[in-house]
């Protein structure tokens, strides 16, 4: 269990304090180990597809709201780092385009690639994510309507969130953060056909207490 | 491997590693000491130079992206240093120990050269990432600030 206290949020990874219909998907659905994501097929053995949908995604939700995701999903204007998780460091604020401001941008630090030597994480494009897709402190509920409204994704469909969750490689550098950073569970393919999925059973949320 | 780009106004041909640090290619393969070493984890702002113009953290740019880009280190901030942000730096004597003062006048000048007059908060989100252990700061602001033209000294 992950409590993340200082930036008012309360994340739980690793437990269950499912309730209603989600407690019913618990009973169906084995907890997940914490480096593993259920494939789509683990889900089979829930009948009505729309609680079928809604525990996909809150598989799903334990990449989205994992440490290496919410941290540059922000509340604010500037990013976190680490696990807790706590302020970036340096200080960094989004700037106009959500990549820093002049002198601070994100790329003056941030390589194409992780250093290694440096511990300083990289990838392709790096950036924060527009304000209006912040994620920290959000329930997987809360993420899932995000998910979902095109004023909130950046305007994309649910088949191009498919697209972005599978083949981005910003999306990707989760999986390989470098430096000894906790990486996020699953792999990238799994968390995109879990996407797929869901998207596939109507793109339902879990209840607004559901938490994986 | 062989890596071309365009140093202080002059183009370079560097047979180096291509993940080698630009500091260490321009500190040790290059004689251009100005810049300093200070962390190695882009955290302190001291290997400040400039790659097209935007400040970046040299400690932690591989060689290899530079390649046919511009860069520029404190010694080709100006022909015979007087940039208005090193005159302002004399004129207000900024430096204390003074090893953190190229990277802080190199975001300066990405800086002015964006946004010519800037306001505090402006100077501070740009600054914030240069470190200075002597405390210089108020005297670092305003010498921006001088070298913008808005104060009076």
């Amino acid at each position: 269990m992950l409590l993340a206290r200082s930036i008012g949020a309360t994340i739980l990874i690793g437990g269950c304090a499912a309730t209603g219909r989600d407690a019913k998907n618990s009973a169906s659905v084995s907890p997940s180990a914490s480096s593993e994501l259920k494939d789509p097929a683990a889900f089979a053995g829930i009948s009505d597809t729309a609680e079928r949908s809604g525990a996909l995604f809150l598989e799903a939700s334990r990449v989205l709201l994992h440490p290496r995701c919410i941290n540059c999903h922000p509340d604010g204007d500037s990013p976190y780092q680490g696990n807790l998780p706590q302020l970036h460091d340096p200080p960094v604020s989004r700037g106009p385009d959500d990549r820093g401001v002049v002198g601070m941008r994100c790329n003056s630090c941030h390589q194409d690639q992780n250093i290694e030597l440096a511990a300083v994480p990289g990838v392709t494009n790096w950036r924060l994510a527009p304000r209006e897709m912040a994620w920290v402190g959000k329930t997987p509920a809360a993420v899932c309507e995000q998910l979902k409204d095109p004023k909130r994704n950046g305007g994309h469909t649910l088949e191009q969130i498919v697209e972005h969750t599978t083949y981005d490689e910003l999306v990707g550098w989760g999986w390989k953060p470098g430096a000894g950073r906790e990486p996020v569970p699953g792999t990238q393919a799994g968390f995109g056909a879990l996407i797929a999925e869901w998207i596939h059973t109507g793109a339902q949320c879990p209840v607004q207490e559901a938490r994986r | 491997m062989s890596i071309r780009f365009r140093l202080n106004g002059v183009d370079r041909d560097i047979d180096a590693d291509p993940e080698m640090p630009l500091l260490w290619a321009l500190r040790d393969l290059l004689g251009l000491t100005g810049t300093k070493y200070g962390c190695g984890h882009a955290l302190c702002g001291a290997c400040t130079v400039h790659v097209d113009g935007d400040a970046v953290r040299s400690c932690v740019v591989p060689l290899r992206r530079v390649s046919g880009r511009t860069v520029t280190t404190i010694e080709g901030l100006s022909a015979d240093g007087n940039h208005p942000l090193q005159k302002a730096w004399v004129d207000l004597a900024v430096p204390q120990c003074g090893f953190c003062q190229a990277g802080q006048i190199m975001t300066a000048a990405a800086l002015l050269a964006r946004i010519p007059h800037p306001n505090d908060s402006e100077i501070d989100r740009s600054m914030a990432g240069n470190l200075c252990r002597c405390g210089t700061y108020q005297r670092i602001r305003a010498a921006i600030k001088k070298a913008a033209g808005t104060t009076e000294d």
